[in-house]
């Protein structure tokens, strides 16, 4: 149970057998799955989009917690890899009427599944169940609480990557809710390890978290000088939620204050590249200007998590099926 | 039925209260200390315990326990834990007031005391309830339970939220002169968290809990003591400036104590890397530096007592999601190797580790205990500071095998352990 991230989502040979968090991994292991998401660029342009990975395998959509967006492209990045999907909403499912989430994993698990994609809003929730699978199962984590969103934060590199050529000296700017985000936490980790020249977040102090500076990250106070020379600005979702736990006044002041501008991305340099995890909430966290005009890539980042997903599900079922071909019948 | 002469030889007793620090032979009659060194006259001897090579000393009191009994029968129970309690030297115990039912009122207090009887192997102190249901809005009827016997009141983790209300329960309290334990906690500033607010909590993405949840709650309290003049004892410290005020109003007069949780000593916030739920307890494992205080406040006697905050659970209760599990550390069977670990390290010296698990809390409770004046009821314990013991299932007595250390190696061993006159524990 002690058994840090790293250790568990690789097998014995540095391989990666589940996938819960950018911590931990290497710079080679993260340009591996860009490559190999690389490769997986063409199946969605053939007729017959897909290619036969994981055929005859089940993959389980386990999610605790609502998405549209990640759980859709999950579903898909399975499907063209053949997978057998299996989408389980446990928002009305078994853990509302008292069972335990052990108890969940070991009901599915006894239905012989292989893989399960794991959203849940408790930090670790994908770390407990990967350190309790049996051990043919790979877990992916699609999202745990304020800890890890790894696909995202891969697509994001893998995004970043195509349009830029490299991750390595590049200053990228992240802005806002940076304390509830886990999307902002994979992001840091991943750009850090891929060798970004600075990394910058910048938000009211309410939004970010004690400690963020032992990342590596540099904290602003000023959007304006935050911009100053960026290469790629990610802007992070302002949740409704935040004006009411007394985070914020108001998204109105929020916006002037923090708000990414076609105004202030003149500080950034000529090319910038603007991204967003989404769901974006227009002229809150971003001007429709911004989200519309020439430096986003929001959209591309959407089908990027496509072949983002197929790679590491990819992955890690190789990794699996050759641990166990290895083992004596 | 007589109750037999005991004479333990050739250990070295450890007696803080009478300043003794020597090998020297401690007799029992009529379940009383009898006498330490000389030979009564007139006693026979009718059952000899060698302690040659271990330490003879009074048998530890711990502040802050829980048995789960009455109301958490699932977790664990008095006779369960009475058992792991002697196994560790452990003779008196403070019962935190949420059971289920509460202990707000005499009969509550009874009964506690009657488990305990029944069990004969450890002395209950049953602490009573300082608000109504621990509710923080009334207060409980702390005329009666002192009348009954109760000492020493609290609202165990139960907040008061209100600090009018908080004024008047501790003027209330002291008019009665009972002892309040404070577990010093701001709710609105500790809320949602699970571990210490800092980098790691940052990390691992869980809600943290900043150092100011304890410091202003510590601030606030010292300040109604200092105008109140009531005992105040806080309870579980973990914080670095706790220490610092505590030091500080000891210094300038004010009555107030403090105890700490022996792992508080030992372990930080990288506990819970790799969301290790067995770390998982409230107050949360702190930075390096507020160990480092926490130690210092134990040796500079800011801090007299040593306790257990003993919690044990069932299995299921930390199989979940880190935030979904239940805090607390099964913790009576570590209370004595983790405190011999501070006299290893240089910590402590080693009378002044036995101080912290004996005179020190019984102070705050009842001064007739933790000592080995003649006269007194005889509660002894006979540890061999030496001798190695690993926790596993063969070794672990405790319901509760919730513990960080489960699997380590431990120094420091209980031989005896008598309660009132009356072997309750031989490792024979």
């Amino acid at each position: 149970m002690r058994q840090n991230a790293a250790c568990l989502q690789l097998d014995q040979n540095g391989r990666l057998r589940h996938f819960l968090s950018i911590a931990g991994l290497s710079r080679e292991l993260l340009t591996e799955i860009m490559d190999t998401a690389e490769s997986f660029g063409g199946v969605a342009d053939q007729v017959v989009k897909k290619v036969p990975l994981l055929r005859g395998k089940t993959v389980v959509n386990l999610f605790f917690e609502n998405s549209t967006r990640t759980r859709t492209t999950f579903e898909l990045a399975a499907k063209r890899l053949s997978a057998d999907v299996l989408n389980v909403n446990i928002a009305t499912s078994a853990t509302s009427k008292g069972e335990s989430l052990l108890d969940t994993i070991r009901n599915l698990e006894a239905m012989h599944v292989d893989m399960f994609v794991v959203r849940h809003a408790s930090s670790g929730a994908a770390h407990f169940i990967a350190s309790h699978v049996a051990p043919h199962i790979s877990v992916i984590n699609a999202g745990d609480g304020s800890h890890a969103h790894p696909t995202q934060a891969m697509l994001d590199m893998f995004t970043i990557r195509q349009i830029k050529g490299r991750i390595e000296g590049l200053i990228v700017v992240i802005v806002g809710d940076i304390l509830h985000s886990r999307v902002a936490r994979s992001q840091i980790s991943a750009l850090i390890r891929l060798g970004a020249q600075e990394v910058r977040v910048i938000a009211p102090r309410t939004l970010i978290p004690e400690g963020i500076q032992s990342f590596g990250v540099h904290v602003f106070e000023q959007i304006d000088s935050a911009l100053s020379g960026a290469d790629v600005v990610i802007a992070l979702r302002l949740q409704k939620e935040r004006m009411s736990g007394a985070f914020l006044p108001s998204e109105h002041e929020y916006f002037s204050c923090y708000g990414l501008t076609e105004q202030r991305l003149k500080h950034a340099k000529d090319d910038v590249t603007v991204m967003h995890p989404g769901p974006i909430n227009r002229e809150v966290e971003i001007e429709s200007r911004v989200v519309d005009g020439p430096h986003s890539v929001i959209l591309q980042q959407v089908s990027n998590g496509i072949a983002i997903r197929m790679a590491t599900m990819a992955m890690t079922m190789s990794t699996i099926n050759q641990t166990r071909s290895q083992q004596p019948k | 039925m007589k109750q037999p002469n005991i004479v333990i030889s050739g250990g070295r007793v450890i007696d803080p209260t009478n300043q003794i620090d020597a090998i020297l032979s401690l007799f029992i009659a009529n379940g009383k200390i009898a006498a330490v060194g000389e030979q009564p006259d007139g006693f026979v001897i009718d059952q000899q315990l060698n302690a040659e090579g271990a330490i003879v000393c009074p048998g530890f009191v711990d502040l802050c326990a829980r048995f789960r009994e009455p109301g958490y029968e699932n977790k664990a129970t008095i006779a369960s834990e009475s058992l792991a309690a002697v196994r560790s030297g452990i003779t008196t115990l403070c019962i935190q007031p949420d059971t289920i039912p509460l202990i707000d009122s005499p009969a509550m207090i009874e009964l506690i005391e009657e488990y305990a009887e029944n069990t004969g192997m450890v002395r209950l102190v049953p602490i009573g309830a300082l608000t109504k249901s621990l509710a923080g809005a009334e207060l409980a009827e702390m005329g009666a339970l002192k009348a009954a016997g109760c000492r020493v009141v609290s609202n165990a983790r139960q907040p008061i939220n209100n600090l009018l209300v908080m004024k008047r329960a501790l003027e209330y309290a002291a008019s009665f002169h009972l002892v309040v334990m404070i577990q010093p906690n701001e709710p609105w500033l500790s809320q949602l968290g699970v571990m210490h607010e800092g980098e790691i909590s940052t990390r691992l993405g869980l809600p943290g809990i900043p150092e100011t949840a304890e410091t202003v709650a510590v601030a606030q309290i010292i300040a109604l003591t200092q105008q109140i003049g009531v005992h105040v004892h806080f309870s579980q410290l973990s914080c670095q400036r706790s220490v610092h005020m505590i030091s500080r109003a000891q210094y300038d007069g004010v009555p107030i104590t403090a105890d700490v949780a022996a792992h508080q000593l030992h372990l930080t916030e990288t506990a819970v890397e790799g969301y290790n739920t067995m770390s998982y307890v409230m107050p949360p494992l702190r930075a390096e530096q507020d160990k480092s205080a926490l130690r210092s406040g134990v040796q500079r006697g800011v801090i007299s007592a040593i306790c257990t905050d003993h919690q044990p659970h069932e299995a299921a209760a930390k199989l979940d999601v880190f935030s979904a599990t239940e805090p607390g550390i099964s913790s009576l069977e570590t209370m004595l190797p983790l405190t011999l670990k501070l006299v290893a390290e240089g910590t402590l010296s080693m009378s002044h580790a036995i101080e912290r698990l004996t005179n020190g809390p019984a102070a705050i409770i009842d001064a007739q205990l933790g000592s080995l004046s003649p006269g007194l009821n005889a509660d002894v314990c006979v540890f061999s500071p030496q001798a190695e013991w690993t926790i596993n299932h063969q070794s672990w007595l405790s319901e509760g095998k919730n513990t960080p250390f489960w699997g380590e190696e431990m120094k420091g061993k209980v031989m005896y352990t008598i309660h009132s006159g009356q072997v309750v524990y031989s490792d024979l």
